[in-house]
């Protein structure tokens, strides 16, 4: 399968203040740094979480909790017989969620599943307050009832569409791209 | 001894010995089994990655250890899961193995996990049931997930594999432990030593690519691990030796042969131990021991294994069920 680059939804100078508005809303909407932990879902949500971490405490001056969860043990597509995804690790302050303002992080909202899975992670360790959902780009096309609080890019996208949100952490340009997927005969169909 | 039957360098379809399974899937099961442990130690220790998945426990020989690693393994991940064995079974009724593993199969489990006295029992199962088999060890040929736990363990302790000097010691010719951990380290790099008495060393041992000794003490100069094997007085009878107390004389691991060993070496163990037989109380309970460990890497171990054979199940079953958003829901998640 091929991708055609269509446009850039976020670029580099854009980045930087997306995440810093997403920090100053998540200041907004949890009550408090000290109940909040900030949680980023592996892979895409980790580092972008970390980012917001970083921008809240250039506010504030503290640096709220911040931990990542992996969902592989927790997906609900096991029996479509897909490659096996590879567990990544999972980690959480103190073990514990209970009583806090949990703000999930990831970088791109689509069908909702991932989120699903995420939420049942994390109610594994415990009984939080609040649960939040932060998303860099929020695609629509939504599978499962499920919505987010804070919102870096809307963006309406068909189902031939791609997102992908390439920060330098994982070897990107800081961009958020749109790719359309090319299935034309050469390609043999995917 | 090729199988066909086990992983080659594709999913893991089935579990059966170590022999011929590539390194790279060694070390992707010693990579998830770390994020295994974690579960281990939360407040909350379970996961429901194999929720609606059936696993039978097919155990025709004793076992404490492994059943009960095999049993929490599969309740961490949410299987729903049956054990027995023999006194418990028709098999104490004269039914044959084909047999029985036909009418289990019939229940339609997904994975059976079999621990039987006969070699290649696992093997043949394989072949004729539709299901995945793991071996819980077969006979005195292998018990591939104990080399794995024994991998674990000592990478967790050495932060590496490649390289290091390991010895294995004791009745090698009777023991599937031996025989696994011998497979799996020489693929991944291990200097493997193996010494015991020249009646416990098969003949062509060398040949698997180990060194040979048939003295504790040369064998254990300057190594990185110690692994003493049980002496499976059950097995043998009294034949191979004239008795435990000289056995422990010229192969039992004492302070003075592990001073010979690196100063930083670790003491193993794949139990039960049997004390002042092949090793020493003061060495079993100290500070080098990390026998206890290998209890608890075991169970981490064996989720890594299950997840990857259940996975690898689903895979071969290739099911499309899930319409036209599922490739979407695959991406959405990576």
């Amino acid at each position: 399968m091929q991708l055609v680059n269509e446009r850039i939804l976020i670029d580099a100078t854009a980045l930087g203040r997306v995440v810093r508005r997403m920090a100053v809303e998540t200041i907004e909407k949890s009550e408090g740094l000290d109940n909040l932990v900030l949680v980023g879902i592996h892979t895409g949500g980790v580092h972008l979480c970390e980012r917001i971490a970083n921008a809240i405490e250039e506010v504030e001056g503290e640096r709220p909790n911040s931990g990542r969860i992996d969902i592989t043990l927790y997906r609900d597509d096991a029996f479509l017989g897909l490659p096996r995804p590879v567990i990544g690790e999972t980690r959480i302050p103190n073990d514990s969620i209970a009583g806090k303002t949990v703000v999930l992080v990831d970088d791109v909202l689509f069908t909702g599943r991932t989120v699903r899975a995420a939420l049942n992670a994390l109610l594994d360790f415990g009984r939080p307050s609040k649960i939040l959902l932060a998303v860099l780009v929020d695609r629509g096309r939504r599978e499962l009832p499920v919505q987010a609080d804070i919102v870096g890019y809307n963006v309406t996208t068909g189902p031939m569409h791609v997102v992908e949100a390439e920060l330098k952490e994982s070897g990107g340009t800081d961009q958020v791209v749109l790719y359309k997927r090319r299935t034309d005969a050469q390609e043999g169909g995917a | 001894m090729m199988d066909p039957m086990n992983a080659g360098g594709g999913p893991l379809r089935h579990l059966l010995g170590l022999d011929n399974v590539p390194a790279e899937t060694i070390q992707l099961i010693l990579d998830q089994a770390i994020h295994m442990k974690d579960i281990m130690s939360r407040p909350f220790k379970k996961v429901p990655a194999m929720r609606g998945t059936t696993v039978v426990n097919f155990f025709v020989e004793p076992s404490t250890r492994t059943r009960i690693s095999f049993a929490l393994a599969e309740k961490h991940l949410s299987a729903d899961t049956v054990s027995f064995s023999p006194s418990t079974s028709s098999l104490s009724k004269g039914e044959t193995l084909l047999d029985t593993a036909r009418n289990l199969e019939a229940m339609q489990p997904d994975i059976l996990v079999i621990r039987h006295r006969a070699t290649g029992a696992p093997h043949f199962l394989a072949r004729a049931l539709n299901c995945s088999v793991v071996n819980a060890g077969d006979g005195i040929h292998e018990h591939p997930t104990q080399a794995l736990l024994d991998l674990f363990t000592i990478r967790e302790s050495k932060g590496r594999l490649a390289g290091l000097k390991v010895v294995i010691a004791g009745d090698i010719a009777h023991s599937r432990v031996a025989r696994s951990n011998i497979f799996g380290m020489v693929s991944c790099g291990i200097d493997v030593r193996v010494a015991g008495p020249r009646t416990m060393l098969p003949q062509g041992i060398e040949n698997l690519g180990v060194k040979v000794f048939d003295r504790l003490e040369p064998a254990v100069e300057g190594a990185d691990v110690v692994m003493m094997l049980r002496i499976q007085r059950e097995r043998l009878g009294e034949a191979l030796f004239p008795s435990a107390r000289e056995y422990f004389r010229f192969f039992g691991l004492t302070n003075d042969v592990l001073s010979l060993a690196d100063k930083d070496a670790i003491v193993m163990h794949p139990g039960p131990i049997n004390r002042c037989v092949e090793i020493d109380h003061d060495i079993a309970d100290g500070p080098r021991s990390v026998i206890l460990d290998q209890v608890t890497n075991g169970i981490a171990v064996r989720m890594a294994v299950l997840h990857l054979v259940n996975q690898a199940r689903l895979e071969a079953r290739g099911v499309g069920t899930g319409g036209p958003t599922s490739v979407e829901a695959m991406e959405e998640g990576t």
